[in-house]
């Protein structure tokens, strides 16, 4: 039997200390090794990507970014490990994980439950498209990127536009541009007012527009560009979101 | 009885007379009695327009009465406790019809011409008024009995968060195998934390014992924060005798525990500042401050509980507000120096 790679994320240090020590209780029983801890989501990402683990233990209440939203992220890797939640009281979540069937322990956590969580993960079951989405009580902080075996996490406070492009959408910061895997209207939904769209295909940072110029590249004369600040680009404002959107020039 | 008539100053007896030496008792007395003379002087005008007219009238005679009886209650305040409430009550009628006597030479009539008929005008409006007070401080007491406002006291008993609870209880487990000695003391801490939270709270109690009870909760939450937990005393020597509402401080620093330090990564530093000014007992904390972390439930909760605590305890005398300031959060709150007696 192949040995499962598992990675604690916790920002107590006393409660990653007492899973390792259970983990260590059910070694015979399930075969695996810790491959590493972290003590919050970020560092967690890097963690997870690097050991290539099997199996990630998240705590849901941390510092800097929440257990689920960690798992998001987890999630554009090639090979996304089965998390498992662990939570001392959030009835929130809790009721949401039930709901979905999604795999979760309660602190003080018990040794047998560890073991058939453990045995489940192996098993290989994976999150349902949508499911964190939903579970999920807030917009997330940070997009993600896989690039070359590693998650890139990009604030949200930090993108200009989302524009989509074929297969792929484009995100664009103030030094680089990134492809992810989102949908547009999903984004537009899950940040409420942050973002704008401007067209079918592209949404704008809200606090960035700086205004509009006469003219663009589909319509010519008769259409609208928006200025953004932080770029050079101007992008074109769809006839149709014209109406909403002019009401943002100052 | 004595223990109880500290807890809950106001409200003794369920007939007894308020409490003349409490400024919320004041200032309802002036209040009300100047309504009674808009009222009054609203009813006596023919015309809108009289009306400040009339209302000056009154209030000229109303005012330096109002205050000689307000000055001679409050002298007397430990006599009238003393009596039989139909006896108080009478005292209070004959201090009320006697100041208004004695000032009535001074004053132009309120009631027409003739002075006689003036005379009798401004004692009846006296004794109205304080026949109106009496009833109304009756049907307050009644409301705020003691065995009303106990029972309000005990539902409003504050509560630990199980959050805490459950992360404790595992912070204590990781001990027990490598560090016995400690786990032992955290369950220790623990079982006294929980002694306190669920013993019977309606009575004042030392600020030193709650400043212990704040200082092994937060020698728990520093098993399991580590170094991202720092908390600041600045407490002035000979306050931890003043008395206070049992858990007062400890939902407010679990509070800035939760919300000023659980959501950073970096070391944050809660800060309680305690000092006497005269006879007000004047308590501040602060800590980090989140914005983002804002939505989360429970912080206006335990302030609301303990806002209502306050008032059962000193009615307006205390006050407790919350402001952000920069990047931190402040409580303040001001009640009343009281010592053992």
């Amino acid at each position: 039997m192949t040995q499962l790679r598992v990675v604690i994320v916790d920002d107590e240090l006393p409660a990653r200390n007492r899973l390792r020590e259970l983990l260590e209780d059910c070694r015979t029983e399930q075969a695996h090794v810790v491959a590493g801890e972290a003590a919050n989501g970020v560092e967690g990402l890097q963690v997870a990507a690097s050991t290539q683990a099997d199996v990630v233990f998240a705590d849901i209440h941390m510092p800097e970014m929440s257990g689920i939203e960690f798992a998001r992220h987890l999630q554009v890797l090639e090979r996304p490990p089965a998390v498992i939640f662990v939570t001392a009281h959030d009835q929130y979540a809790v009721k949401a994980f039930e709901v979905n069937a999604v795999d979760y322990l309660t602190k003080p956590v018990k040794a047998a439950r560890l073991l058939a969580a453990l045995k489940k993960a192996a098993a290989g079951t994976r999150f349902a498209p949508g499911v964190l989405e939903s579970i999920d009580q807030g917009p997330r902080r940070h997009f993600s990127v896989a690039e070359r075996g590693r998650v890139v996490l990009v604030p949200v406070s930090e993108v200009i536009y989302l524009r989509a492009e074929l297969k792929y959408v484009t995100l664009r910061t103030r030094t680089r541009e990134h492809l992810v895997e989102e949908s547009l209207s999903q984004v537009e939904q899950e940040f409420g007012g942050m973002f704008v769209r401007i067209h079918r295909n592209c949404l704008v940072a809200r606090r960035l527009v700086r205004g509009f110029e006469r003219g663009n590249e589909t319509e010519g004369d008769e259409g609208w560009s928006v200025i953004l600040e932080g770029t050079e680009e101007r992008l074109p404002v769809s006839r149709r979101q014209w109406v909403q959107v002019k009401s943002l020039a100052k | 009885m004595h223990n109880k008539a500290q807890s809950i100053r106001q409200n003794d007896l369920p007939n007894a007379l308020p409490d003349f030496r409490n400024l919320g008792v004041m200032s309802r007395i002036l209040v009300l009695a100047n309504a009674l003379a808009v009222v009054f002087a609203l009813a006596r005008s023919g015309e809108f327009s009289e009306f400040a007219g009339k209302f000056t009238e009154i209030a000229g005679q109303l005012e330096p009465a109002l205050l000689m009886v307000v000055v001679v209650l409050y002298t007397a305040s430990p006599l009238l406790e003393r009596l039989a409430y139909r006896h108080g009550l009478l005292a209070v009628m004959a201090t009320a019809i006697a100041a208004t006597a004695v000032l009535f030479p001074f004053q132009s009539g309120i009631g027409g011409n003739d002075g006689w008929h003036a005379f009798s005008y401004s004692i009846g409006f006296a004794a109205l008024t304080t026949a109106l007070l009496a009833w109304y401080f009756y049907l307050r007491n009644r409301a705020f009995s003691p065995a009303i406002s106990e029972a309000r006291l005990q539902a409003l008993q504050a509560r630990i968060r199980p959050h805490f609870l459950f992360n404790s209880l595992n912070a204590v487990l990781s001990l027990i195998r490598k560090d016995p000695k400690r786990a032992e003391t955290a369950l220790e801490d623990l079982a006294e934390l929980f002694r306190t939270v669920m013993a019977d709270n309606r009575e004042l109690i030392a600020l030193g014992d709650e400043l212990a009870l704040c200082r092994q909760y937060l020698n728990l939450e520093q098993l399991r924060l580590g170094e991202r937990l720092k908390v600041e005393w600045r407490i002035e020597p000979g306050v931890e005798q003043a008395l206070v509402p049992p858990m007062l401080l400890q939902p407010l620093v679990e509070n800035a525990v939760y919300h000023g330090i659980e959501p950073g990564i970096a070391p944050g530093v809660i800060e309680v500042r305690i000092a006497r000014r005269d006879d007000r007992l004047t308590l501040q904390l602060s800590n980090p401050y989140y914005e983002e972390h804002q939505h989360r439930q429970g912080n206006r909760m335990a302030l609301a509980n303990i806002r209502e605590r306050l008032l059962l305890h000193f009615d307006v005398e205390a006050s407790l507000d919350t402001r952000v300031a920069g990047s931190r959060y402040e409580i303040g709150i001001v009640m009343p120096y009281r010592k053992p007696t």
